[in-house]
Order: C-alpha cells, then structure tokens, then sequence
C-alpha cells in the first residue's frame, strides 16, 4: 500500500510539520483577534507584507531575526491601520479586512517592483537552517517531525503555548476573553474595550506577519507573487476548527498540513498517473470542510464577533 | 430606615445636564446621597434615571454639571475612576461575558493587566465571604451563561461589592426578578446598608421603592420634579408627581360574551427542551370577553401562546378558530384568521431593533395591498399607516423613520399594539402586554385591550401578574404544567384561591370529574 509507505516515513511527517508552521503562526494572530472581537480578513495581505518585510530586510543584509523582527513590525503596521479603523472607527470589519489584503497585498507587489525594478528571476537568501536538537531528533519519525526543524517552527510551537498560556493563565488574556464575548462586562470593570481590541488586533496581525514570513525566510528562500496563495483564508477557516482555542488550533493546522504533504506524495505514486493532479490539490480543502463541519458543531463562538462597540450605546 | 440629616454627604450631583440632540435627557439634576442613605429615583421610562446613572459611572460625559464622591470631585466619562472612587453599580442589562466564570467575571479588571497568573485562591476565598456576608449564593466556578436571571444580578452586586464599592447604584434590579427573588435582593440590600453602604435604587415600581427607600427623588422628562422621605409620602402622591397628571385606573364594564371563536378540546404540544408541552388542554375564547390565564411563568404558557400565534402546530385535539378545524397552521395563517398577537418580548419576536417604526409596522401586513401593489413597495402608503399609529396610539417618537431600538419599552409596546389592533383582529392573543411598562403606558394598554373587548373582540390575557388578570379578566384560567383549570368568572375566586390551583392542586379531582 503506497499510503501506508508515505505515512510512516520520517520526511511525510517533518514536512507535514514544516507546512504547518507559516499556519500556526497566523493562526493563532487569528485567533487573538477574533478572541478579542474582531475579524481580521487582512491576513491574507499581512502575510503577504510580513514575507516580503522579513525577506526584504535579510537581502539587504539584515541578520534573520532581524527580519522576523521586521516581518512583525510590517504586519503590526497593517494591523494598526485596521484596529483604528474596526474600532474606534467602528466600521464593517469584513470591508475593513478585505480592504486591508487588496491594500497590503499591492503596495507589497509594488514595493518589490521599486525595490528590484530589473529583476526577472526573485533573488534567494541564506534562510533558516535546520537544527535538530540533540537526543530528541533521534527518536524515530517523531525526532525527525518534530526536532530535525528550522527555529522558525520551533518558536511556532512556543507561541501556541505562550498564546495558550496568556488567555487562559493571566488578567490581561481574562479580559481579552471578555472582550470578545461581552464589550460591556470589561466596560463596567474599569477596563478600555478600545484598548484591549486594538492591542489584539495589533499583536495578532504581528503574528500573521511571520506567519508569512516563514515562507519566505524558512521554506522558499525567496519571495515571488501569490506566494500565500490562500494561507491566511485557510487559518480563518483554522481558528473556525479550533474551536477559537489556541491547542486545537494547532492541531487543526498540523492536520491541515498532514493532508498537504499527503497529497503532494499522491502525485508521485501511481495513483498519480490516472488521477489529474487537480483532484489531489483540492483534497486538502475537502477534507478541511469536511473536519469543519464534524468539529465546530458545538463551536463557543466569541459572542461580540464582529460587533463593533460603541461606548454609551445598549 | 430614617434618614440622619447630620449624615454626611458621600455622592453630590450638581446642575448634571446632558442633551442627546434636542432632547434633553437629564436637566440640571442636583442632588445628594448621604451615608448609609437608599435613595429611590423614580420616574417613567424615558424620564432620564438610566441617563442619569451612566453619567455618575462614567458611560456618558455630561454636557454640564459636576460630581464629587467622598469629597472629590469624579473625573468624567471615566467608569474605572468610578470605580475606584468606591462607586460600584449594577447595569439593567447585565454585564457579564457568558464564556467566563462568575469569579473571572467579578475578577475581571481588578488586577494589574500585565501580571503572570491570577490570584484565583485568593479571590475565590474572598467571593465565598461576600456570599455569606450579603446572602449572595452562587457558585464560583459555574460558567455565568449558564446563571438564571436572579443568580446573574448575585454576580452584578458582587462585582461591586468585592471591589469595596462604598456606593451602590441600581438600575430597575426587579425588573426581571421574580417576587421571591425580589425579596432576597431587598435581604442582601439591608445588610449592605447596615454595613454603611449608600444605595441609589432606580425603579418605576412604587411598592418597591416605599419598601425599600429612605428617600424618593421623582424624575420627569429629565428634571427632578420632587423629593420626599419615604415616610411622609405614598403611592398616590409618588404616581401623581412621576405622570404628572391624576392616574385613572381602567375601568372595565360588564362583558357580553358573543359566539366562540377559537375552540381548543384536549389539545396536546410537544414539549421543546425544557419547555411545558400542552396536556389534553380545552379553552373556549368568546368574541367580547376577556379571558385571563394565570399561572406561575414556565407551566405552559408560551406552548399555548405559540399556538395561537402559529408558531406551533397541536399534535393531537381539536383546534378550531371561527367555527372551522385549522388547515395548515402557520404564522400567517393565524395572520389571515384574524388573530392579532401582542408577544411576551418585544425586542426580540415582537420588533426588529434596527428597522424603522414603519418597517415594524407594517412587518404583518406588508405583501398586502395597500402597502405593496402588484410586488412593489408603497412607502406613501406605509408612511400614512405609520404615522395613524404613531398619532392614535400615541407613540412618542422621533418619527416614522426612526429605528425602533431607540424607542422606550412603552412607546415600542405602542405600536405593536397599534399594529395588532389596526388591523381589527378577532381574536387578540396578548401575552404579558405590559411587563416592564410605566403606569401611564400600563393603563394605556389595558384600556385599550378592554375597548377592543368592547368592540367585540376575544382577548386572552397571558400574565404573570395577578393583580392584572383579577382586574382584566371576564374570565380567569390556571394554567399548571401544561394543564388547563376549568373558567372561573369574575369576582368568584380569591387571589389566595387560585394560587392552589397555581400550584397545581385541584387539577386531579377536576380531570376525574371531567
């Protein structure tokens, strides 16, 4: 069985881990937003403005952290425009977010275009390397999944846990869940809803910029146009799965990712001759709607989604 | 409790003036709260209480005036100085994060934002304290989505209370309790008084506040039209200075009862959830004639009121309305049988917050001629019914155009009453028609659910209020988990009376004997 060979072998799962990375980063920035009250569909075009910043910031000779630094800062720039926007400004945040990813998304095309005005092929970067961790990338499959990575994807990992750790563990995570749920329950306790929304809004679109740029500093060494190609759509859809809870987030990212990987070694094995390799492109997507549909059944959305709040009014 | 005039001050309001466009909601309000003190603020809906108290917590900035607590004066438009200046205030609207749980929810915001974890021992001790203290039972772990109403308000007043709030401000807390509930808040308010705690107790009730207040101050249209010590004044002299004017109870003539126009014979409902279903229930509603249904709220009584309304379909029984077994029963079946529905909450079945008044208006009616002809919209026409509402039912209102969201309870309540009556129903099915309303709206109501009675109209009264039923009603029903009492006419059962039958007594010996 040519399944069975693909999912025991090590590289399947490291890459299923590798796919996944660019994900949990943006999805959990995802997630910080909408836990707060707020839909960012801006994802998409900061993602797309954080591979670029982080990438941009390495060939000009920046050091690597340097650029996740700047990949941050880029998508926190984008994330500002959209808090004073959706909420002070109060307005739709679906043509907010929608506005911000054509916005983001153009001016990152163009800045390229000024930046390298003669380039025809991308220049690549010294990207992140892999570090296997000693002893632990020993284990079978999971050493090679797991800790054979590049540090990108282990400070994904650590991000679930602090994002997980801050809502769940600390005052300041209490009253972004409150936000989200009831604007007037932290209104009444003393507490700026402004404040706490646009904080999350900002925080988490810095996220979803190394979320991008990851695919440009960790996985393609380059940046080239549509290179997201849909990522930020597909963490909506995670932080949907996930039940808006940072550990089933990444778990619904690492499976997204799993089918991912499936598919493109489907290609390469017999089936892949008969079978138009279109079909295997979408089973990803398939198999995410259908995990969606079974898994945020009984789904607590944050009640305050996408309402925004304004200070006097019932 | 005698109010000491050698108290000190601890809350003074001066000259609070705040307009919302040309109304103004608040004119130059003065006054002050002594320690230990309850003050009652009286008044109408609309009169400008709620207005008042967000301008002393901090919701609204007013447009003049000052405020000082303990001395001090309140920054405005700020609800943590309130806060931390000791003034702690439960919301109308409850504001609780249902995700949380009711320590989070009282938690919430009292500790510095950036510190790692939370100091939940600690707190949860302190909860269980107040609990006992002020008789404020409730779990602090249980999840505060999950709370009943009355155990929600606990959670209000312990978010103030565990803050150390030295003043407590609260906005119609009665509204959705039950009596019983009621008399526990009054319990928990006492020892919070004899703990030296200020209240200002806002409230359209009058009983309630003589029960409770030392002081009554009485707003209307957003001045302060008088004060007394609760001792020296009563009911009737509070009501006349909040209406303005002399308050005619309703009268209600004799009845003549006409033919039967909705015949129920041991109809049957599926319960949903925890929902009372229909047992084997028979009504008669008699064109000129009122017939109340009492009963303990949850026995029954939305399971009969969606049938009537057509939300709901009998699974078994005889359901006949005008002398004719139903077809298929819908909403707009009820609608074309003439059937006009005044229902339990106006907010969420009976208006759509954010569409106009004429949009609400016509919300029954509006594929009909004369609003729409031939599939377009007559907005002359709608606009013309709309304002004949808003004239004769006297809705006080911006105007046709306004959302309705921004009316207050009575004057919504107006017109769904208008809209209902308008269209001269046979049958009016009025569910709880003036919960939450002021008196003058109240008696309006009734008056006019008696001359539609008059006029030949079967009403059936669903209410919770006793006192309501035993005015109204030419005849009176008990409803107890899903079953039906056999007519009692006016004037022939105590209130004490039905309240067996309330409790469910009575019912065996009656389906024997039936």
């Amino acid at each position: 069985m040519e399944i069975l060979d693909i999912l025991i072998s090590a590289s399947f799962w490291a890459a299923a881990v590798r796919i996944a990375s660019p994900l949990i980063f943006a999805t959990l920035g995802e997630l910080i937003c909408e836990r707060a009250g707020v839909l960012n569909l801006g994802i998409e075009g900061i993602m797309v403005v954080g591979a670029f910043a982080g990438w941009m910031a390495v060939y000009s000779g920046a050091d690597l952290w340097v650029g996740v630094g700047m990949a941050m800062a880029a998508g926190m720039l984008f994330g500002l425009l959209h808090a004073i926007l959706s909420v002070p400004f109060g307005l739709s945040q679906h043509v907010v977010g929608l506005g911000i990813t054509l916005l983001a998304t153009a001016s990152t095309y163009f800045a390229y275009r000024v930046a390298l005005p003669q380039v025809t092929n991308p220049p690549r970067i010294e990207a992140f390397k892999e570090l296997p961790i000693p002893v632990l990338s020993d284990i079978p499959i999971v050493g090679q999944a797991l800790f054979a990575q590049t540090p990108l994807t282990y400070l994904a990992f650590v991000t679930a846990a602090v994002v997980a750790f801050v809502l769940y563990r600390t005052p300041l995570g209490l009253a972004v869940r409150a936000v989200g749920e009831n604007p007037h329950s932290v209104e009444a306790q003393g507490l700026s809803v402004t404040a706490l929304r646009m904080g999350a809004v900002v925080v988490g679109s810095g996220l979803m910029g190394v979320g991008g740029a990851f695919l440009t500093m960790s996985a393609f060494n380059s940046f080239f146009f549509e290179m997201v190609n849909g990522r930020g759509w597909i963490c909506i859809a995670l932080v949907v799965f996930g039940a808006w809870k940072p550990g089933k987030a990444l778990l619904g990212a690492l499976l997204f990712a799993a089918f991912d990987a499936l598919q493109i070694r489907l290609q390469q094995t017999s089936l892949g001759a008969d079978i138009p390799y279109q079909i295997f492109l979408m089973m990803p997507y398939l198999l995410s709607i259908l995990a969606l549909v079974v898994m945020s059944r009984r789904a607590e959305v944050p009640a305050a989604l996408m309402v925004p709040f304004n200070r006097g009014e019932r | 409790m005698p109010t000491d005039p050698g108290a000190r001050a601890v809350l003074r309001l001066r000259n609070i003036t705040k307009r919302f466009g040309p109304l103004t909601a608040n004119d130059a309000i003065t006054f002050d709260l002594h320690e230990g003190e309850v003050i009652a603020l009286l008044g109408e809906n609309g009169a400008g209480k709620t207005t008042l108290m967000n301008i002393l917590f901090g919701h609204y900035m007013a447009d003049a005036g000052d405020i000082e607590v303990f001395g001090h004066a309140l920054p405005p438009g700020n609800p943590r100085a309130a806060l931390e200046a000791g003034v702690g205030m439960v919301h109308q609207h409850f504001t609780l994060a249902d995700n949380l749980s009711v320590l989070d929810n009282i938690i919430l915001g009292t500790e510095p934002l950036w510190r790692l974890g939370t100091g939940r021992a600690a707190a949860w001790a302190r909860i269980e304290q107040l609990s006992r203290d002020f008789g404020l039972a409730v779990h602090p772990e249980a999840k505060a989505g999950a709370l009943s109403v009355g155990e929600r308000q606990r959670v209000e007043i312990l978010k103030a209370l565990y803050r150390d709030a030295r003043i407590l401000i609260l906005d119609e807390p009665t509204a959705v309790l039950t009596p019983q509930e009621t008399d526990d808040l009054f319990a928990t308010l006492r020892k919070a008084v004899a703990r030296g705690l200020s209240i200002i107790f806002i409230s359209h009730k009058m009983h309630e506040v003589l029960a409770i207040s030392s002081r009554v101050l009485v707003l209307r249209h957003g001045k302060l039209v008088g004060e007394a010590a609760t001792a020296d004044t009563d009911r009737h002299q509070l009501a006349h200075l909040m209406v303005g004017s002399e308050i005619v109870a309703p009268e209600v003539g004799g009845a003549a009862p006409g033919a039967v126009l909705l015949r129920m014979r041991e109809v049957s409902t599926t319960p949903v959830g925890n929902a009372v279903g229909l047992r084997a229930l028979s009504l008669d509603l008699r064109a000129g004639q009122i017939t109340g249904l009492a009963g303990v709220s949850g026995n029954g009584q939305a399971a009969l009121a969606d049938l009537i309304a057509g939300e709901t379909v009998p699974d078994s029984g005889v359901f006949e309305v005008a002398g004719e077994g139903v077809g298929a029963w819908t909403p707009r079946a009820a609608l074309d049988a003439r059937i006009g529905r005044i229902p339990e909450d106006r907010h969420r079945t009976g208006t759509i917050s954010d569409f106009t008044l004429s949009e609400n208006a016509v919300l029954e009616a509006y594929e009909k001629e004369p609003f729409s002809r031939r599939g377009w919209f007559d907005w002359t026409a709608v606009d013309r019914h709309t304002r004949a509402i808003i004239e004769r039912y006297d809705v006080r209102c911006p105007g046709p155009d306004a959302r309705i969201r921004l009316l207050s309870g009575g004057n919504m309540q107006k017109l769904i009453l208008g809209r209902a009556l308008e269209a001269e129903p046979k049958i009016i099915l009025a569910v709880q028609p003036v919960r939450g309303l002021d008196i003058g709206a109240v008696t309006y109501v009734q008056n006019r659910l008696i001359e539609a009675r008059d006029a030949g109209a079967a009403v059936l009264l669903i209410s919770e209020d006793l006192d309501e039923i035993l005015t109204l009603a030419d005849v009176i029903h008990v409803i107890s988990e899903g079953r039906l009492s056999p007519a009692f006419a006016r004037g022939t059962k105590t209130p004490a009376e039905l309240g067996v039958w309330m409790a469910g007594q009575g019912f065996g010996e009656y389906s024997h004997a039936a």
